[in-house]
């Protein structure tokens, strides 16, 4: 009668105490700004591993999303005469929502994945160890400047699918199925608003780096240092970070966007 | 459970410390690692400026006892002091300048996989000196010089033998010129040529550089050939201590035994089961 009562304690207090451990690291990465501000191509080097890396996957999905806005948001709005109004339906999606949240899936499953498994292996290796050993906080050399070069990456790779996404849609609206390409652009300029739409859909994109660096770094940490302990990581940044993105989306859009 | 070579019968050695003011001094260790107690009650010191081995078979927790004297793990009570500071009573801080005058070198090596040779015997000396990028040049190609390996310095460690890159990782481990080296079983999967070089390597950085060297090792014949001094561990105490020379002559029934690799004795090979025979048709 008590066993189940016991384990369902026993994994409550498991959890928490990984929270806690979570947030401990947020606090050293937190910890470690000064020494990346003062080694910036170690900054530098993971932008480029990030974010640059990150490109092709996060523009060739922005354009194949912005065309099947393109596509249905026409099919949509003709059927209500509006399909002068395609090119704010695309840009306001887009950089209200799919910029900041698709791009934050693509970058989990491609750069955060790699995180968790990269500081994942460099502990089954000791390497971590290594540089304790050598007298150097790996939180401050290894894990910070990933977690700066994701918090970085993330929202300019969300603008770059956003812009993408756009040219998507205008491809198909007005190359493909013959809108007015001055309606679509100056709709657009009309309606979007820099602080309501791009700066909100910027500070979502910046507080999606953060949870999916932060998810893929501690998963990494705290992997059991071995190969299943590695794999169980990289899985757990995916699945962590697509759940708490879309729940975080919810409540910034909420919070933005509700009256 | 295998448990590797476990028994009773030897008699625990007390306080068998050597003579003189110890770099390392613990007293009472009682270390757990999970449900298995791996100290009880340790005493253990390491004389200065010799090379001190650490023996035991497998389990024992001989890496343990290094990720203890180095603040890589905390004890559940007794103490480890280096050079008089107690390392679980040491900030953040006064830990890392204690680890400056450290150096390790990890089974595995433990080589930073994304930087070359040159870079992963440089890290330290980029990390806590200030010299010019000339200066550590060639201090790192002396180091790589002492360990045979200036020709691969271009090398990643993915491209090296698991020999070579434990010798990499020394050179490293002795980048800061620091008072005292802890090996991990630095003998393990080394071909004969590389155990030779190795062998004699720790014997002469320690003679030349006038550093404390700890060798955690269950090669018994190469560890003792280097070793002043030599502590013989299981079962959570320590078996036997002295001298090379005295631990070789040692008479315990239990110290013979593992030194002799003998299968007979009061150490068992097979962890405690039920019968073969009642397991193999399932009553067990």
């Amino acid at each position: 009668m008590l066993d189940p009562l016991a384990r369902l304690g026993r994994s409550g207090i498991a959890a928490l105490a990984r929270l806690g451990e979570a947030h401990l690291l947020l606090v050293g990465l937190l910890g470690g700004t000064w020494d990346t501000l003062v080694r910036p191509r170690l900054l530098i080097a993971q932008v480029y591993g990030i974010g640059v890396l990150s490109t092709l996957i996060v523009v060739v999905s922005g354009l194949f999303v912005g065309m099947v806005l393109g596509l249905q948001g026409y099919y949509v709005l003709s059927q209500f005469g509006a399909a002068e109004s395609l090119g704010i339906m695309v840009a306001a999606s887009l950089v209200r929502e799919l910029g900041p949240v698709v791009t934050a899936l693509l970058v989990a499953g491609r750069a955060g994945s790699a995180l968790a498994a990269e500081i994942g292996l460099m502990k089954a290796t000791e390497q971590l160890s290594a540089l304790e050993m050598m007298a150097v906080d790996p939180i401050k050399r290894i894990l910070t400047p990933r977690f700066y070069g994701g918090l970085l990456a993330m929202p300019l790779l969300a603008a770059m699918f956003s812009a993408v996404g756009v040219l998507g849609g205008y491809f198909i609206g007005v190359g493909l199925l013959g809108l007015d390409g001055g309606a679509y652009w100056s709709q657009m300029q009309a309606k979007i608003d820099f602080s309501d739409d791009i700066v909100n859909g910027v500070i979502k994109s910046v507080v999606f780096g953060l949870v999916v660096t932060w998810i893929a770094l501690f998963q990494g940490y705290a992997a059991t240092p071995t190969a299943e302990g590695v794999s169980r990581a990289t899985t757990r940044t995916v699945v962590h970070s697509a759940l708490a993105v879309l729940g975080l989306d919810f409540v910034l859009t909420a919070l933005m966007f509700g009256e | 459970m295998a448990e590797g070579l476990t028994g009773r019968g030897a008699s625990p050695v007390g306080a068998s410390v050597p003579p003189g003011e110890p770099l390392v001094r613990i007293r009472g260790l009682r270390f757990a690692h999970g449900e298995r107690l791996l100290f009880d009650g340790v005493d253990l010191d390491i004389p200065r400026g010799g090379v001190t081995a650490v023996m035991g078979p497998s389990g024992t927790g001989k890496t343990t006892l290094l990720k203890l004297i180095s603040g890589q793990l905390r004890p559940a009570s007794g103490t480890i002091e280096v050079d008089g500071q107690d390392v679980h009573r040491l900030g953040r801080a006064a830990l890392y300048r204690l680890r400056m005058r450290m150096g390790m070198l990890f089974q595995s090596g433990a080589l930073l996989t994304d930087l070359s040779v040159f870079d992963n015997v440089a890290y330290p000396l980029r990390e806590h000196t200030r010299l010019p990028e000339a200066m550590i040049r060639k201090l790192v190609l002396m180091k790589l010089e002492a360990v045979g390996l200036r020709g691969v310095q271009a090398q990643l460690p993915a491209t090296l033998s698991g020999g070579m890159a434990r010798r990499v990782a020394l050179a490293r481990a002795v980048a800061l010129d620091p008072d005292m080296i802890l090996y991990d079983e630095p003998f393990t999967g080394q071909d004969p040529i590389s155990m030779g070089v190795l062998v004699s390597l720790i014997r002469h950085l320690n003679d030349a550089s006038g550093l404390t060297s700890i060798v955690v090792s269950h090669d018994v014949s190469e560890t003792l050939s280097i070793a002043d001094y030599a502590y013989i561990i299981a079962d959570g105490r320590v078996m036997e201590a002295g001298t090379a020379a005295e631990v070789r002559a040692s008479r315990s029934e239990w110290v013979r035994q593992f030194l002799d690799g003998l299968p007979d004795g009061p150490a068992h090979f097979h962890a405690p089961a039920p019968d073969l025979m009642r397991d193999l048709l399932g009553e067990a």
